[in-house]
């Protein structure tokens, strides 16, 4: 887990124009079998993100969220099954209470709300997947750099 | 000197005669069994930092400073313990992060010198601050606290910011409290991860600075102690004296008016406010002066007060679970209604353990803050 979330956020080229690293956490029964739909489908879209396959949404602590922002990600976006369809039944209702627990505390870090997303995305819902990272993307990119972002802090 | 043997030269482990009394009274001994500190020390003595650094149970000890006070051969345990720590991580180990590492990666954060926090949402009209002056009031961690705990935990942290703010306006004094104040970094001083206390004591020495600050007041004491004691012992003669909020109470008890507030209260005393600070008087005194409370002692107290079992976030476990119930069914046995601390996070593992059931019930003790419990009593 450690290494995986750290090569991820490294930096890798110097580029000059800002690209956002985004980290998305997918739950494995709907969000990452979305996002493998989309890859299945062939559509087109941005290719700033890593993701990290978690069994369900709810999985995913305030801890795993923070860390990869202490790493440095501009953004992270958790995404699980919508309600209703959790394999695990209640785990993305606990993913709601985790995503508000750690929405406060990146506010009071002083990071932008926007930086931090939870979404529902389900297996057949390819098209929506690619939609949703170009449009957090976007967001990321128009905030900028996160402050903890090493590379891109210009000095 | 390999740097094992310059650190247990230091902490005076070679004296150790084996005798058994730390492990007598270790709270973490007491109910788990593998546990030992005088097997510590032995092992420390024959082979070295390599094997203690290994295991995980290292990171278990509360560095409560329970054990030093009965050694008769003066061992500085808890010292020797995170001297240990140093080493382990230098190792690759750490211990085992209560809430997945979340308040280690927040702390981490605070120490990023680009970060403009914004934590001072909580401040009210009716709480008077300012930016600049002589007197500072250092909050602490109980921003975040609130943001991860309320929920969970039915209390709201910041409340104890409030009424210290309350207390502060009622003497008169307008304390600054800091835009972009920084964790202490106690718990990475005690974890051994001396780099990122290195870096929070410099940003908050800087921002100490700038705003002029003379006298630091706090409700914490792990951020006491810090402040104190940790910041000259790496940075030689710091510029400010540090008081936790109960001393100044205790000071200035004439100048308040308090209604009853009629229940049998008792007292945790924090770790780093009593053994480490040696502020036992101040807080009882502050008690006392509320009119109705009946106030009863535990029968570990003061100096043999027991730890309320978490350090640092790491390795809270089940035996930490029955520290606290041990301790709270302690509060409960004086015939106390309310348990009360001067510590934020005491309360914090208190009110945890509070809701765990035994047999079907659970120990359901009103767990309070001192600060709180004064300002409730304001008249
Ligand atoms: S400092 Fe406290 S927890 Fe650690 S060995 Fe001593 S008595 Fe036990
Ligand atoms: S109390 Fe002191 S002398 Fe006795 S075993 Fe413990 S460390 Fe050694
Ligand atoms: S399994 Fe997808 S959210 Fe729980």
């Amino acid at each position: 887990m450690s290494t995986k979330l750290s090569s991820i956020t490294k930096k890798k080229t110097s580029e000059k124009k800002f690209t956002p690293r985004i980290v998305v956490f997918a739950c494995n029964w709907c969000s990452y079998a979305g996002a493998d739909n989309a890859g299945v489908s062939r559509i087109q879209y941005s290719p700033n993100f890593r993701i990290i396959r978690t069994m369900c949404s709810g999985r995913v602590t305030p801890g795993m969220v923070l860390k990869a922002f202490k790493l440095g990600a501009d953004g992270v976006l958790v995404s699980g099954c919508h309600l209703g369809d959790c394999h695990y039944i209640f785990g993305n209702h606990r993913a709601i209470e985790n995503f508000e627990r750690t929405q406060a505390i990146i506010k009071t870090l002083g990071l932008e709300e926007g930086r931090l997303r939870l979404e529902w995305v389900s297996a057949a819902e390819g098209p929506r997947f690619g939609q949703l990272i170009d449009e957090f993307v976007g967001e990321v990119t128009k905030l900028g750099p996160s402050p903890l972002n090493n590379s891109n802090r210009r000095k | 000197m390999d740097t094992t043997t310059a650190y247990l030269k230091k902490n005076r482990v070679f004296n150790c005669l084996e005798c058994g009394k730390c492990t007598a009274v270790c709270p973490i001994s007491r109910f788990n069994g593998t546990y030992s500190p005088r097997r510590f020390a032995s092992r420390g003595i024959f082979y070295g930092s390599g094997d203690i650094g290994k295991d995980n149970l290292l990171w278990s000890c509360l560095t409560c400073k329970q054990c030093s006070l009965v050694c008769p051969a003066n061992v500085n345990y808890s010292e020797f313990m995170r001297d240990a720590r140093v080493e382990a991580r230098a190792m690759g180990f750490s211990g085992n992060p209560s809430h997945s590492g979340a308040l280690h990666y927040i702390m981490e954060m605070t120490a990023s010198p680009d970060l403009k926090q914004q934590r001072t949402g909580w401040i009210t009209e009716d709480l008077k601050t300012c930016k600049e002056g002589e007197i500072l009031f250092f909050v602490g961690c109980l921003p975040y606290y609130q943001d991860f705990f309320s929920k969970d935990l039915d209390f709201s942290p910041i409340d104890i910011a409030k009424d210290s703010i309350k207390i502060l306006n009622h003497l008169g004094i307008v304390p600054v409290v800091l835009e972009d104040e920084r964790c202490c970094g106690h718990d990475f001083y005690w974890s051994g991860d001396l780099e990122n206390f290195m870096k929070l004591a410099e940003l908050n020495l800087k921002e100490f600075e700038k705003a002029g600050v003379k006298t630091i007041v706090t409700a914490c004491p792990e951020g006491a102690l810090t402040l104190k004691k940790l910041y000259p012992e790496q940075f030689g003669a710091v510029s400010y004296s540090v008081l936790h909020l109960s001393e100044l109470i205790a000071e200035n008890l004439d100048k308040f008016k308090l209604n009853e507030i009629k229940s049998r209260i008792t007292f945790q005393d924090p770790c780093r406010l009593g053994r480490y600070l040696d502020i036992y008087e101040a807080p009882r005194k502050v008690m006392s002066a509320i009119p109705g409370a009946q106030f009863r002692e535990m029968q570990r107290s003061g100096k043999k007060a027991v730890c309320c079992g978490t350090s640092a976030w790491t390795n809270c476990d089940s035996y930490s679970k029955q520290i606290q119930s041990w301790r709270l069914k302690e509060a409960k046995g004086v015939g106390a209604d309310i348990l009360v601390t001067a510590c934020p996070k005491c309360q914090i593992h208190f009110r945890c353990a509070n809701k765990n059931e035994e047999n079907g019930k659970n120990i359901d003790i009103e767990i309070q803050d001192l600060v709180s419990l004064f300002a409730s009593a304001l008249a």
